[in-house]
């Protein structure tokens, strides 16, 4: 055995090679040197034997020079003056009349790695790239790159490089493919091989004739070039249209990386080969072999940002098989969430719920996860399916299924009631701090609503000593501070017990401080403790799954075909579960009047874009809705034109005057920051809108300047006794394209102060339309001028709705920024 | 299209474009060092411990597919129960390395035995069938004995971490030039010869492999010339609890592995009535249609579409002529129905009878068909009543499942088996845990698209004996039926 007693495998070794009558024996000596190289590969040190083996180097035995070269090119930097003895019989085979001998010859002597035998290997590479054989030429080509590596330092030679540009030509496919794997090495400071057009259209005219491998190659070094013309890229795509659809999935790859990189200009382009590879990127997702199914499905993940719609006829080739490891089951699970729709969601949804008792916990817990993200669309069917899983009372299916829960709440109110009436009896399975937290956190906010959560508490607060995780610990503090405000008889007790606990006896600072902390807020009353932990519930703008806008290509094309999407894996997963309210614990929610304000005010400083828009349309939210908008009746293009010019006239009748006060009519003028929404696609736009409501008339196409949108509906205002119940309100959204363009349409626009930004409700007063702005950041990002006109008017409700609209802005800019 | 001014754009910036393999090596399992060759030079070869210590604390969930050390990034696959790992220090194709991987290990097996063949039939005749059953199965064996023939293949097919080649033709020229000059150093191999035909009996259990090896009987009469074509399909199925077939995907290839010293066309022909997409039909018979298909570059399709007739000059080695899929349509039935009732009984234990019925042609039958039966968390022990003696069922604790092997299943037969299982607190909520049963099969002699070679024509006529193989079988990949 060699890894026992190297020392003596060595010295065996060393005896046997020395051996006269071995080496006089071809076979044996062969065999000797053959356990030699076995020992090496196994990791023993036999750089001792490297006088014997440079010896034995010099032999007619092809097999044995090959063997002894494994050895030499290994040692060879332990040794340099032994290894100058080499040399000489390696300058003698590079003359040896059979071309397999001199292209190992040639291969070995670069590979010994040696700066001080540059001098001797220089000469015989120059007749290397002259040679007549092919596989010499290809040894010599790369002999050069080596060689420039070795000394990196040292000038470039202005021949050698000629030579090599020359041999591009060269009739062998590997030697071309080689020259520009050499000299994008040997030019890298001057950043590569230059790509030229004459280059370019000679590789790819040269194309067919490369394997696979050459062709990857040659395919990756042109995503440099840049067509001069219209034509001619499309004659280069045209040309490459064939390995799009290569059954090699590395040949589709690097295909579709250099379509992506030659037409940046042209989106329609590129959506078009992503639907062309879509054929090859499932074949190889259904491929024998894992690691290329894992490698597709992650670059399937990257396609989707871009195409959602791409897969969606094919969900069920991402179904995982029973016998796939569960990194692809995971994976597949993230697709399949992405490709949910109203028509495979039961198909899908059936498919998961088998995953969820998978035996491998961690297939089981994503399939629970990914339940949870599609009941962000489609809420009642994973509830079923999620209470169903608590029955099982399982101790990890009943963590992952709370924690589910607690994230569902969060983007999707309207949830929480078949929640709270799950939750009973959960704890007795919980056994992890993650699983805990969620079920305390969902105690916490909808306690009121949970007739056992005082008593699950309490055995929480019994338990507390032996309590060993801190984020429970806090978790408890915060639960049971807020069950105290809501149902203060049952909990005032038991909250007396943990704060002492915690002040007392706790040894964690964290946790001490913050039962510090409650301890001295409840001493300022009810009113400031419920101002401070009662925040928000929810967050429904994370709820859109379906409808998201696509991303740009160029957002990930640079990744594509590398090992990025696949080393990706733990940042997206957490980022799916981004809507987990842990860290909004403590945000103060600012306002306290509900009733007086509308509900759209509540645009909070810390949560820029994204707010309660669709609550306001959404009567299960438990936030009364003061106002509502509505689609109906429908208004005709032609009526709005009428309408909105009347107005536009009555308007100018009047005079330039920023805010128009009538009896029955008024129009207000807004800016809102929102750089990308020119840029949005109008399809999202138009969801985005609907889906509060809103009915958008005619828009402009993206990216053209000025850039207008028109829009109306109909609001209603519910408690409000001597406001008209029903009001009509018309709008314009224009961009210009520069920051503060002033006049446009022949109206004044209010030179708004250096800052503007999201309203905020508290401080426009009601009467007072003039809309003081107070924002975060200066504006220099392009502003999109909002111009409404309402009638009759109801000034809350215009402000309620400019809010609202203010919000669905954000929302795309957040989105397609 | 309108021309567009922002069509001249700038050149991209420089990246480093360096995407090469800094150093390929193959470990066993249990991390031995088995291969290790650096191509570049550019770290050392302590990574390969790195390598070993990271895979093996990996704890499952994690994506192991890349994993980076410092700036190294390993990409490795598994093949043969082997780890086959590339570094590379640059961001490169995943498609690539891992491609190039998996064709590093078929050409591994592929030389492997040409070599072994040649070499073999020169001297000892007799043992060519026992050394061909070593064909196409890889092991940690295998790469050990023949690791001087690795080195010299590494050698070939990358240069200072560029891929060179890995064509058949490439190969074929290193081994004609070694095949000779290797010999003696095959016959070192061969003094273990015994050792080395009982590894092969052994091996023959495997069923996966089946398909990838020649069939031992009448091989005595020469072995030099022969060629194997196999239509290999592999099927993925879920069938819901209602017995509806909810999907059905088949992905199958024509692999041609050609050992024939001179053959320079060879011309396959297929079903007459075979069609490409939903639109074309065919001939008068059952349609035999897929959905996609795609060829090797190699093959010439003058005669496709008219005759349905591939024609390639097959180079030594093995090849895949052309791959095709199938989604959702098949034109039969699928192969297995199962029949289950799952209660609990009285005494708190759960009962589940099966009865599973196998839809095939009467003449075919299945072979190495496994079920596997999730079962409730905490079942105990298993009690079993199988319909025949060469069956047999076995609770396996750590999946959490009931293996019933049945080791050849006849086409329009149907088992049944009984199974009680002691499950401590069973309740009602335990029953989601059973199911969905996951079936393995393999089927000889049988394609379910219904492909067919119909002949197989060798130019010019060999002159000596040859040997033209025609395989057929489909694999299960994944046959899911949900309770």
């Amino acid at each position: 055995m060699p890894y026992l007693g190297s020392e003596d495998t060595v010295r065996e070794l060393r005896r046997a090679l020395s051996n006269p009558n071995i080496q006089s024996d071809q076979l044996r000596y062969r065999n000797t040197i053959l356990k030699v190289i076995r020992a090496m590969s196994q990791g023993v040190d036999v750089s001792g034997l490297f006088s014997e083996m440079v010896k034995a180097c010099a032999t007619v035995d092809i097999v044995q020079k090959k063997l002894v070269y494994v050895f030499l090119c290994s040692y060879a930097t332990l040794n340099p003056e032994l290894s100058l003895l080499v040399i000489n019989t390696l300058r003698k085979d590079c003359q040896d009349p059979n071309p397999m001998v001199r292209s190992l010859a040639l291969r070995n002597m670069t590979n010994l790695r040696l700066p001080s035998l540059v001098e001797y290997v220089e000469q015989p590479l120059t007749a290397g790239l002259r040679d007549r054989a092919a596989c010499v030429r290809r040894v010599a080509v790369l002999g050069w790159a080596k060689l420039h590596n070795l000394q990196p330092s040292s000038e470039i030679d202005a021949a050698v490089v000629n030579e090599l540009y020359s041999l591009l030509r060269d009739p062998d496919p590997v030697v071309m493919v080689n020259c520009l794997r050499a000299l994008e090495e040997i030019l890298k400071e001057e950043g590569g091989v230059a790509i030229n057009k004459p280059i370019t259209h000679h590789l790819l005219n040269r194309l067919k004739e490369c394997d696979v491998w050459g062709q990857c190659e040659v395919l990756r070094i042109l995503q440099r070039y840049r067509p001069q013309s219209e034509d001619e890229l499309f004659d280069i795509l045209s040309l490459l249209d064939a390995s799009l659809v290569s059954p090699h999935p590395q040949v589709m790859a690097a295909t579709l990386s250099l379509f992506l990189s030659l037409c940046p200009s042209l989106p329609a382009v590129s959506l078009a080969a992503l639907e062309r590879v879509r054929g090859p990127l499932l074949a190889a997702c259904g491929s024998v072999s894992r690691e290329m199914r894992y490698t597709a499905l992650c670059h399937i993940q990257l396609l989707l940002r871009s195409l959602p719609g791409l897969m969606g006829a094919h969900y069920k080739r991402f179904f995982c098989g029973y016998a796939e490891p569960a990194y692809i089951k995971q994976r597949k699970m993230q697709v399949l969430v992405e490709l949910v729709n109203d028509e495979n969601v039961a198909m899908l949804l059936d498919e998961l719920k088998g995953y969820c008792t998978d035996v491998n916990t961690d297939t089981a817990q994503s399939a629970i996860s990914a339940i949870g993200r599609i009941g962000r669309s489609y809420s009642d069917r994973c509830l079923e399916i999620l209470t169903g899983l608590l029955a099982l009372k399982q101790e990890h299916i009943t963590s992952a299924v709370v924690q589910t829960m607690r994230d569902l709440v969060w983007v999707c109110p309207q949830c929480s009631d078949t929640v709270c009436l799950a939750l009973e009896g959960c704890e007795e399975t919980l056994q992890d701090s993650q699983g805990r937290q969620a079920l305390l956190w969902l105690l916490g906010v909808y306690g009121e609503r949970v007739s056992s959560a005082p008593y699950t508490l309490e055995v929480f607060i019994d338990g507390v000593r032996s309590e060993a995780s801190l984020g429970v610990k806090m978790e408890l503090l915060t639960t049971t501070t807020r069950l105290f405000l809501c149902r203060p008889a049952e909990t005032q007790d038991m909250l007396g017990r943990l704060l002492h606990y915690c002040i007392e006896e706790e040894t964690d600072m964290c946790v001490h401080d913050q039962a510090l902390l409650y301890y001295r807020l409840l001493h300022c009353g009810i009113e400031e403790t419920r101002k401070v932990l009662q925040g928000r519930r929810s967050d429904p703008s994370l709820g859109v799954l379906i409808g998201r806008p696509a991303e740009p290509i160029s957002q990930w094309a640079c990744s594509f075909n590398t090992l990025q999407p696949l080393r990706q894996g733990a940042i997206e997963t957490e980022s799916a579960s981004r809507g987990s309210p842990q860290h909004v614990t403590f945000d103060p929610k600012p306002n306290t009047d509900l009733s007086d304000t509308l509900n759209c005010s509540q645009v909070e400083r810390v949560h820029s874009g994204p707010d309660s828009a669709s609550q306001c349309t959404d009567s299960s939210a438990d936030v009364a809705a003061p106002l509502s908008l509505s689609l109906s009746p429908a208004l005709s293009p032609e009526e709005f034109e009428r309408l909105w010019l009347r107005q536009q006239a009555l308007h100018a009748e009047q005079g330039a005057d920023k805010v128009e006060q009538e009896e029955d009519y008024v129009s207000l003028e807004e800016q809102v920051q929102s750089s990308a929404v020119p840029h949005c696609s109008p399809q999202s736009l138009q969801a985005a809108m609907q889906l509060v409501n809103i009915q958008t008339l005619a828009f402009t196409p993206p990216h053209t300047l000025p850039w207008r949108v028109y829009l109306y509906t109909h609001t209603q205002r519910a408690q409000s006794g001597n406001t008209p119940h029903s009001t009509l309100i018309l709008g314009e959204l224009l961009c210009t394209g520069e920051a503060k363009k002033g006049v446009c349409d022949g109206e004044v626009v209010v030179e708004d102060r250096e800052e503007e930004q999201v309203k905020e409700g508290e401080e426009a007063t009601a009467d007072g339309l003039s809309g003081e702005e107070t924002a975060r950041k200066a504006g220099e990002a392009e502003r999109v001028k909002v111009t409404l006109k309402q009638q009759p008017r109801d000034d809350k409700a215009l402000k309620g709705f400019l809010s609202i609209l203010t919000t669905v802005l954000h929302t795309l800019s957040s989105d397609t920024s | 299209m309108e021309k567009r001014s922002g069509l001249l754009l700038p050149p991209p910036p420089v990246q480093s474009l360096s995407r090469m393999i800094s150093q390929v090596f193959i470990l066993s399992s249990k991390g031995d060092h088995l291969i290790y060759k650096d191509f570049r030079g550019e770290a050392g070869s302590d990574v390969v411990s790195i390598f070993y210590e990271k895979v093996t604390a990996l704890t499952g969930d994690q994506p192991p597919v890349v994993m980076s050390h410092k700036d190294l990034h390993f990409v490795h696959v598994r093949q043969g129960g082997l780890y086959w790992v590339a570094t590379t220090t640059a961001d490169s194709s995943p498609f690539t390395i891992i491609e190039f991987l998996n064709s590093l290990s078929v050409c591994l097996s592929v030389c492997l035995s040409v070599c072994l063949c040649v070499c073999v039939s020169l001297c000892v005749l007799r043992l060519t069938a026992l050394v061909k059953d070593y064909c196409g199965c890889l092991s940690e064996k295998s790469v050990q004995m023949n690791f001087a023939l690795i080195y010299e293949l590494l050698d070939e097919v990358v240069d200072y971490g560029y891929i060179q080649t890995m064509s058949s033709d490439v190969l074929k020229n290193f081994i004609q030039t070694e095949a000779v000059s290797s010999r003696p150093f095959s016959l070192f191999d061969l003094s273990n010869v015994g050792l080395f035909g009982a590894e092969t009996q052994q091996s023959k259990v495997a069923p996966s492999s089946a398909a990838t090896r020649p069939i031992q009987s009448s091989r005595e009469q020469g072995g030099k010339s022969e060629i194997f074509v196999d239509v290999i399909e592999r099927m993925t199925v879920v069938i819901g609890s209602n017995g509806v077939l909810m999907k059905a995907d088949v992905e199958g290839e024509i692999r041609v592995k050609c050992y024939m010293p001179s053959c320079s066309e060879m011309r396959i022909g297929l079903n007459e009535e075979f069609s490409i997409g939903k639109s074309q039909l065919r001939g008068y018979g059952a349609a035999v249609r897929v959905d996609e298909c795609s060829f090797h570059q190699a093959v010439r399709l003058d005669e496709f579409d008219s005759h349905r007739i591939l024609r390639l000059c097959p180079s030594q080695g093995e090849q895949t002529v052309m791959q095709y899929q199938l989604s959702d349509d098949l034109p039969s039935a699928p192969p297995f129905r199962l029949f289950p009732t799952v209660e609990r009984d009285s005494g708190g234990r759960l009962l589940m009878y099966l009865k599973l019925r196998c839809d095939l042609p009467p003449k075919s039958a299945a072979i190495n068909v496994c079920a596997t039966i999730p079962v409730p968390k905490g079942s105990v022990s298993l009690s079993q009543e199988l319909s025949s003696p060469d069956q047999s069922a076995e609770l396996k604790l750590q999946s959490r499942a009931v293996d019933w092997q049945i080791p050849r299943f006849p086409g329009g037969t149907q088992l049944s088996a009984l199974f009680k299982l002691e499950v401590p607190g069973l309740s009602s909520a335990s029953m989601l845990e059973v199911g969905p049963v996951a079936l393995s099969f393999e089927l000889p002699k049988l394609t379910v698209t219904g492909l067919q070679i119909r002949f197989l024509r060798l130019s010019p006529v060999q002159p000596g004996p040859s040997q033209r193989w025609v395989r057929y079988v489909t694999h299960s990949d994944s046959y899911t039926i949900r309770i």
